[in-house]
């Protein structure tokens, strides 16, 4: 029998070997692409520069990282000790998570008039919020029916385009004294535009098989942006479409004239009631895309979709048309996502088909895988966190110091966001919130744990 | 005619490109049931791994033959990229093989804006131009003044392409490596009790896939002369259609369906219109998997009640 | 009495079902009476359950009418001809109606010709409750309810009452099948046996005419499979639902079964009263392996049966 130190010494020197491994993998991996780096030269070539300084001190890290990591995980008998740490702190979790919807909801209600909130907080929050809707619509799709969506962005492209075309072409060419409520007018159009492409671009594909959906679901939206992208009689082409009006406060525009929205509530003009409305613009548009959903998975087509997720041939031998089942589905997610379209261009007042690439469809879709398929709450914290984070980045101006002027450390947004996807999957492959609440009950609701709950297939 | 000839021609080179690459998505597709989103961006690194080894043989070391270059930057870059795809597997999916379906195509997306991102930070974010090699063409047939060439980079892209092909035709079908394959491919568990090595049979298909891409990637490079971080997404998109055209899950099924994406790609170009030959691909992508989803050499699903 | 002869709710004819060059049902014809447990045994691999997916409707088959009646045998002999003479999948009359399965898509087997069932290896909402189980299988009823969502979404009170009756036929079921108190637990942490009554139940708030079970007592134990015999032949008396089973447990199939209609390699080789059925030579020798009728003899001699 060995002694302990020896036992000891044999583990140190394996950990060494496998860091060292790992340490030459990472060599293998960083040598060609951050030891060398080429730039455009005076006369259009090339020319090499060298960083091996950068490339030594990322496998010294890598090599600290691992032996760290075996030695500190070969130290500890058991790694159910912290899972059951988790265990305990759930009903403290659990309370915390009741209260957490209300508090976020009172939280974004009284936003505007916080002290602190200035118009960067308000664009910030108004951002978030585009995104938590986009996030709560998707999850109509994905986490209630299962139905996998990587070109959501494309509905989110059709009703921004159909409130764009409608509120700066049809309404001006045919009502022009519409104009004033172009928005109100346009918002239930688009919606329905969108919900309408929903079903004509879903009915042929919703009986593909996981994955296969994705993809086709992820041409579908490309196909889409390139079309607006060359289409110029009709979207404009890659300089998109400008001027589109901006919401009126129900017919009262936020100008400063004496038609205006301040002058007519005897307020001081100040640009910033345009943002404050806007904000509780889509406030309003994703409480009531929280409220539809929530009130949906009570109804039988709510349930239908969350049974459609965990056994679509169950369904059908109980006489459910899944086909239609689905699609309505697609079409009600379809139809969120065009409202917040047309959000998004009457906020911004251009629209471009670069703001529909894949990028968004992918980031709407992380927000409700990360927060956990299905949860409301989820997707909020998710949204928060990756739209919240990702922007974080943008201050992070500091670094400038550390890294020297030339560190622009927005370039490293994206880059960050890939690797946190990656890494929350690994930590929590079903999202934050991944637990189910039962839609009704004989006698008391119980959480349905998240290994029970299927994930769809279609 | 000639025209069409020239594109033929033309549909064949960029065909074999896109078959490269559509091995490894349905290699991998074929053993763990995942679409490797990051598979696209795997070829893009390559392609930069070769422009970086290229510069290095060419403007530092001086190597005088391009032929010699071209095969020592070949090997490099599979090499790298090998290690590359090796590293995507071990980090990004097997932590998630098991687990729930979403996980891991999150997971691989995630990797794919890493990636795309991280050669973004280390490269920049400009084109990336080659001086234009082995441009010399043969002319194949004459009409008037119309020339139908064939050039010498197209003639070893698809030679380079066939070797390729053979030899990893030759360890999938005649090597114990290939064998372990199709086992886990058929099945895991089982396959797993028969003493077959399961995750390292797992991480030699991403290195295979990764080095083939690393062929396409190279052989991108020196058909156009140009890269950028973001060559990844519609090549890659291109080559998943090719793998599901030709049957996923079928290697034959990949090439035959890389060189149809090729020629239709080109024709469609050549005939119809530039700025939509990637609404002709992605359509096809989606008309494919709704009218035959086994695709053309795949075996046809037949449902479980 | 020979009610499948007389008094039919379902006539399989001349089915048969080929998968590329495989026959797994050849030619097969039998009837179901009303009200009958109709059981089909047969060795692994004699094609029961593909005759289920063929009269639930997850198969089309090669060739062959299945025809469903509500009603009499007055309604099916009147109606069936023309019916499949007009192509189309069913039609309803002053005296009941008539279905053609094999032209219906599965749901629409479920839905209008009122066909439940269940499966081998069963097949419940897992990550749903119970009761969610239960409610899903009403989903038809409670979605007309509901005006298609529009009235639940402005909460009508149509819809609260549907629900209502809804939970109650569901809390009705859960007694019958002993499972009131598990209406709150998700449906896959139930035990196994619990599962396989649960799914019966779920079938049975469809409200259907007939119940297609899978090999319902598969897995069970002795006493749970005794359980599920008092179920079935209760369901058939409160009901009058009629039972169409695929069984292996041949206590089971004796003792609440009518009929039997024993298939072997996709071909019916005897149909009749589970009497006939236990004495007749052809059925031992398909489940014990022999072909000479001879041998049969011997062997029916040398293990006593009979």
């Amino acid at each position: 029998m060995k002694s302990d130190a020896a036992t000891a010494r044999a583990d140190f020197a394996a950990a060494l070997k496998d860091a060292a491994i790992a340490a030459l993998i990472a060599l293998g991996v960083t040598l060609p692409l951050v030891g060398f780096r080429t730039d455009q030269g005076p006369d259009y070539k090339l020319i090499l520069t060298t960083r091996f300084d950068l490339v030594a001190v990322m496998v010294a890290l890598v090599f600290a990282a691992r032996l760290a990591l075996t030695l500190w995980t070969g130290h500890r008998p058991h790694a159910a000790g912290s899972s059951a740490v988790l265990e305990r702190l759930k009903p403290a979790g659990s309370a915390l998570f009741r209260l957490a919807g209300p508090a976020l909801l009172g939280l974004a209600l009284v936003l505007p008039f916080l002290p602190v909130t200035g118009r960067y907080e308000l664009d910030l929050g108004i951002l978030i919020l585009t995104y938590i809707m986009l996030g709560w619509g998707l999850n109509i799709v994905v986490g209630l029916a299962g139905l996998l969506d990587l070109g959501y962005v494309a509905f989110y492209a059709v009703g921004a385009y159909s409130f764009a075309i409608i509120s700066t072409q049809v309404i001006p060419a045919t009502l022009p004294a519409l104009g004033p409520w172009a928005f109100w007018i346009c918002l239930p159009i688009a919606g329905l535009l969108a919900a309408f492409w929903g079903i004509v671009l879903g009915f042929p594909v919703l009986r593909l098989r996981g994955d296969y959906l994705a993809i086709v679901t992820l041409a579908f939206g490309e196909i889409i942006r390139i079309v607006l992208l060359n289409w110029q009689d009709f979207s404009g082409g890659p300089n998109g479409i400008a001027s589109i009006p901006r919401p009126t406060f129900f017919g009262l525009p936020f100008t400063p004239g004496k038609d205006g929205f301040a002058a007519t509530f005897g307020l001081h003009f100040d640009p910033t009631h345009r943002i404050v409305f806007l904000y509780y613009v889509i406030l309003m548009l994703a409480l009531i895309t929280a409220f539809v959903s929530t009130r949906l998975r009570r109804l039988p087509i709510g349930r239908a979709w969350e049974a459609l997720r965990e056994d679509e041939i169950a369904c059908r031998s109980l006489g459910i048309n899944t086909t239609n089942t689905k699609l309505t589905a697609f079409a009600l997610g379809a139809m969120f996502g065009g409202f917040a379209g047309s959000f998004f261009a009457t906020r911004q007042g251009f629209i471009s088909p670069e703001s529909f690439n894949f990028m968004e469809s992918a980031m709407i879709l992380a927000i409700v895988v990360l927060g956990g398929a299905g949860s409301l709450l989820g997707v909020v914290i998710s949204a928060i966190a990756m739209v919240g984070g990702v922007e974080m980045l943008r201050n992070l101006e500091f670094l400038k110091s550390v890294f020297g002027p030339n560190f622009d450390p927005t370039q490293y947004r994206m880059l960050i966001f890939g690797l946190v996807m990656v890494l929350i999957m690994i930590w929590r492959p079903r999202g934050l919130i991944a637990t189910r609440r039962p839609s009704i009950a004989l006698k008391e609701k119980k959480t349905i744990s998240s290994d029970l709950i299927q994930e769809g297939h279609g | 005619m000639e025209v069409f000839v020239q594109q033929l021609i033309n549909g064949l080179t960029l065909g074999s490109i896109y078959g490269l690459i559509a091995i490894g998505y349905t290699m991998v597709f074929g053993i763990i049931g995942m679409v490797n989103f990051a598979h696209g961006d795997v070829f893009m690194v390559s392609a930069f791994i070769a422009l970086i080894a290229f510069l290095i043989l060419t403007t530092w070391l001086g190597v005088g033959s391009v032929v010699l270059a071209l095969l020592i930057v070949l090997i490099v870059s599979m090499l790298f990229t090998s290690i590359v795809g090796w590293t995507i597997e071990r980090l990004a999916y097997r932590p998630l093989r098991g687990s729930f379906r979403l996980a891991p195509l999150i997971s691989a997306i995630g990797m794919s804006i890493f990636l795309m991102n991280f050669v973004q930070v280390t490269q920049g974010p400009r084109n990336k131009p080659v001086p234009p090699m082995l441009s010399d063409v043969i002319v194949v047939m004459q009409e008037g003044s119309y020339q139908v060439t064939i050039s010498y980079k197209q003639i070893i892209i698809i030679v380079v392409t066939s070797v390729m092909l053979a030899c990893f035709w030759y360890v999938v079908q005649k090597t114990p490596l290939g064998r372990a394959q199709r086992a886990c491919e058929q099945d895991r568990k089982m396959a797993a009790l028969l003493g077959v090595n399961v995750d390292r049979t797992i991480s030699l298909t991403f290195v295979m896939g990764a080095a083939l891409a690393a062929v396409a990637g190279t052989m991108y490079l020196m058909y156009y002369g140009v890269v950028s971080f973001a060559d990844g997404f519609v090549p890659g998109v291109k080559a998943f259609t090719a793998a599901v055209l030709g049957g996923i899950g079928s290697l034959p099924g990949a090439v035959l369906g890389g060189l149809l994406i090729g020629l239709i790609e080109t024709l469609w170009s050549a005939y119809f219109s530039v700025e939509y030959k990637d609404v002709a691909a992605f359509s096809i992508l989606a008309i494919v998997l709704i009218f035959m989803p086994q695709g053309i050499l795949g075996k046809p699903e037949v449902e479980k009640v | 009495m020979r009610r499948w002869e007389n008094e039919p709710i379902l006539a399989v004819e001349h089915l048969t079902m080929r998968f590329g060059g495989l026959i797994a049902v050849n030619d097969l014809s039998f009837q179901a009476g009303r009200g009958d447990i109709t059981a089909i045994i047969g060795p692994n691999g004699a094609g029961k359950t593909t005759v289920f997916n063929c009269v639930t409707g997850f198969y089309r088959p090669t060739e062959g009418r299945i025809a469903l009646v509500h009603g009499d045998a007055a309604t099916l002999k009147a109606h069936l001809g023309p019916v499949t003479a007009h192509d189309r999948g069913f039609a309803r009359f002053a005296d009941g109606a008539v279905f053609l399965l094999e032209r219906l898509p599965d749901h629409l087997v479920a839905r209008h010709a009122r066909v439940a069932r269940t499966f081998q290896n069963i097949r419940l909402f897992q990550g749903m409750t119970v009761l969610e189980n239960l409610l899903v299988a009403q989903h038809n009823g409670l979605m007309h309810a509901s005006n298609f969502t529009v009235g639940g979404l402005i909460g009508l009170p149509g819809f609260r009452k549907a629900e209502k009756a809804a939970v109650a036929r569901a809390v009705h079921w859960l007694e019958k099948v002993n499972l009131v108190a598990r209406a709150d637990d998700p449906a896959g942490d139930l035990p196994y046996g619990d599962q396989r009554r649960l799914e019966i139940a779920r079938a049975m708030c469809s409200d259907p005419v007939l119940l297609c079970l899978d090999e319902p007592a598969a897995g069970l134990n002795p006493r749970e499979s005794a359980a599920l015999n008092a179920l079935l032949l209760s369901i058939r008396q409160e009901t009058g639902t009629s039972i169409l089973l695929i069984e292996h447990d041949m206590s089971v199939v004796m003792e609440i079964s009518d009929h039997v209609v024993v298939l072997d390699y996709g071909v019916k080789i005897a149909d009749g009263s589970p009497e006939e059925i236990k004495n007749d030579p052809k059925v031992i020798a398909a489940y014990l392996g022999v072909e000479d009728e001879a041998e049969v003899e011997k062997i029916v001699e040398e293990v006593g049966l009979d």
